[in-house]
């Protein structure tokens, strides 16, 4: 079974909501950013997205947009990400990754050597937010046929028979985006989220989480309320933003992963 | 050179692929977004009465059609072919982009959109879109890449006469490659409301589509122009490439004309062995960036590089698909001019013909001016002159170390 149908399918059974944290790869280094990914999974992190940097990242908003920056800064690149992903796994083989990103460090590298490295680096799932369903095929085979998750996106503008096509192709858990616009903007329209989710869970058995815009205890719990998870990113990229100056130090490190945990036990109570 | 049969100049394909270009590569949020316009691009586009309607205002309102001239002192200083100027620097607004902008408003209306959003680089698009959302009382916002704001000053102003806010743009290489990308995010916040008029034959299917609907009236017209003037086509077609709006919109009518050779002149900056150009088809790979497949300027980590090109128009690391396309089918001859080399046209046509060249238009004359060399006085060359210098001479004073 893979990593992440057994953590959704225990949280299901436990009640728990899932809590799925994402930062980039190489925000601040490459070992602060492994550092982060453990302090996460004690912080509660049930799920890991973590952002492959690219230089145009069209759907991200500015406090992710200035995170790339810095990561491209020191030079990380999708190589960097998969050698982030094997040296956390030498310590956690229980904690499913997904990667996410824009799709052309994918092209440029190539589908057959991508897929082999995400085998090679213990990778669970894949989030490409600029390449559609209908433009997945040949990726998606691959990965499947590595037992890799190919994880879509649903938005508040997806129509009901679109909605039932990326339901089809997608494995693992389904994102909807719980807002019109970029990453960390402000979920406005609440009431729509939740007409939307209950649309969604007539569709599919698949776990449903909400990302973009959740950025505090409140939020996380009103959205956690209406699907099986929440994602949070500009959040906690914000704060991995402070320790850009700074050297490693582990104090500094959990200071930032500390929201994770607040969001943790302000989603627990909640069925 | 081998072709391949006309039929194959049929695309893009239903989905928007131009062979393995092309294609809608975009967030889930703007999905809706594009199905939407191709839905009605597809009603309209097959709609006489819109056609007509976007002829009238081509003739009424942008001067249409524009001439095709005979630049003798140019053709004699050659010594070869001789040399036609396609004069879309006469369209109102100063270039081809006011053929696009016309069109496209249509749509924006008939959707019933009360916002209009656009980037630009060298800023004549922006005044472009600005000028359609004047005339129809539409809000206009303009996206504009910090770096080119100080570049193309008198454009800046020209838009916010016209009323349009025109928004700097200030993350990665603050060039046109990042206003589009903000450009996308504010379409994806504002989708209900907003319409997005990209300015060339890139982004999401339909838009390259569509735009070279749009921009196809310059090949339309210089063909029949051909055949009123000296009754057959010509032997060669030039045109600069960017984003390559101008480029298609003159090759498409004539794609079938096997005897018709064609030139995309890409921005060879500093040269394309420096490594500081804007030439993608000469010296990228195929990538996906801004909503499409295509040529792209890449690092070996997929990172889009940072492009150099002393026009800001043509400073943009991806190329139209369908240009992608007909690279590789090798339909079109994809070349390149420096800034030096289009410095000098930009001074030659200036001095012999009393016609001051865009900067990107210059790269065009550049090399139609070596190809002419080569070719026979019976042959017969149409270079694009995609559009004036005005806003340019700043650029050229400051490079030549003249203050204004």
């Amino acid at each position: 079974m893979s990593r992440l149908k057994k953590i959704t399918e225990s949280a299901e059974r436990l009640g728990r909501k899932l809590l799925i944290p994402y930062l980039v790869a190489g925000d601040p280094d490459n070992s602060r950013t492994v550092a982060l990914m453990h302090s996460l999974v004690k912080s509660g992190a049930d799920i890991i997205e973590l952002g492959i940097p690219f230089s145009d990242p069209s759907s991200d908003g500015p406090v992710i947009q200035r995170a790339v920056e810095r990561s491209l800064a020191r030079g990380t690149s999708l190589k960097d990400t998969f050698e982030i992903v094997s040296e956390f796994r030498q310590l956690d083989t229980s904690t499913p990754v997904v990667l996410m990103g824009y799709l052309n460090p994918l092209e440029i590298m190539g589908y057959d050597v991508f897929v082999e490295r995400a085998l090679l680096a213990d990778v669970d799932g894949v989030l490409i937010v600029d390449m559609p369903p209908r433009e997945s095929g040949e990726l998606r085979d691959k990965l499947q046929k590595a037992e890799i998750d190919t994880i879509f996106l649903v938005a508040p503008t997806t129509k009901k028979s679109r909605a039932k096509d990326i339901i089809q192709r997608t494995s693992g858990y389904l994102y909807y985006v719980s807002l019109k616009g970029v990453t960390g903007a402000a979920i406005t329209e609440q009431e729509s989220v939740s007409e939307k989710l209950e649309e969604l869970r007539a569709l599919t058995k698949l776990p449903i989480v909400i990302g973009f815009g959740i950025k505090d205890e409140e939020s996380a719990r009103s959205m956690a309320k209406l699907a099986d998870g929440v994602v949070v990113g500009s959040a906690l990229v914000e704060r991995i933003g402070s320790l850009n100056a700074e050297g490693f130090n582990q104090n500094n490190i959990d200071g930032c992963t500390d929201i994770i945990k607040a969001m943790r036990e302000a989603i627990n109570d909640l069925d | 050179m081998s072709r391949v049969k006309a039929s194959s100049f049929d695309g893009p394909d239903e989905s928007g692929h131009f062979g393995p270009y092309g294609g809608a590569f975009v967030g889930e949020t703007l999905i809706a977004a594009v199905e939407e316009l191709d839905a009605v691009y597809s009603k309209l586009g097959k709609d006489p009465e819109f056609w007509a309607k976007f002829d009238r205002d081509l003739k009424s309102y942008v001067g249409r059609p524009s001439p095709l001239y005979l630049a003798k002192r140019l053709t004699a200083h050659c010594g070869g072919a001789k040399i036609y100027l396609k004069r879309e620097d006469l369209n109102h607004t100063g270039a081809h982009k006011v053929n696009n902008t016309i069109g496209q408003a249509l749509l924006a209306k008939h959707m019933g959109k009360s916002r209009i959003i656009a980037e630009t680089g060298a800023g004549q698009h922006g005044v472009a879109s600005a000028t359609v959302a004047a005339r129809l009382g539409m809000e206009c916002h303009v996206y504009m890449g910090a770096e080119d704001i100080v570049r193309q000053a008198p454009n800046v102003y020209r838009m916010k006469l016209l009323g349009a806010n025109v928004i700097s743009v200030d993350s990665g290489s603050r060039t046109l490659k990042d206003a589009l990308n903000e450009a996308l995010r504010d379409w994806a916040s504002n989708v209900d409301n907003t319409y997005y008029i990209i300015g060339t034959v890139a982004g999401p299917h339909p838009y390259p589509k569509m735009v070279r609907d749009f921009q196809s009236v310059i090949g339309r017209e210089a063909r029949a122009q051909a055949l009123d003037e000296f009754n057959r086509l010509p032997d060669a077609l030039v045109a600069c490439v960017g984003g390559g709006s101008n480029a298609i919109g003159l090759f498409y009518p004539f794609l079938e004309d096997d005897e018709v050779e064609m030139y995309g002149v890409e921005a060879g900056g500093k040269g394309i062995e420096s490594g500081r150009h804007a030439a993608p088809l000469n010296d990228g790979v195929p990538g996906v960036l801004h909503g499409n497949r295509t040529y792209l300027m890449v690092d070996d980590n997929g990172q889009i590089k940072e492009t150099h090109s002393v026009s800001a128009g043509l400073d943009y690391p991806g190329v139209g698909p369908e240009h992608s396309w007909l690279k590789d089918v090798k339909r079109v001859n994809y070349v390149s001019a420096t800034d030096d080399e289009a410095m000098e046209a930009f001074h030659l046509l200036t001095r012999l013909e009393g016609i001051i060249p865009a900067l990107e238009s210059s790269h065009a004359v550049a090399y139609a001016m070596r190809l002419a060399e080569k070719m026979g006085a019976s042959k017969k060359l149409v270079i694009n002159l995609s559009g004036r210098g005005d806003k340019d001479i700043e650029t050229v004073a400051k490079i030549e170390g003249i203050t204004l």
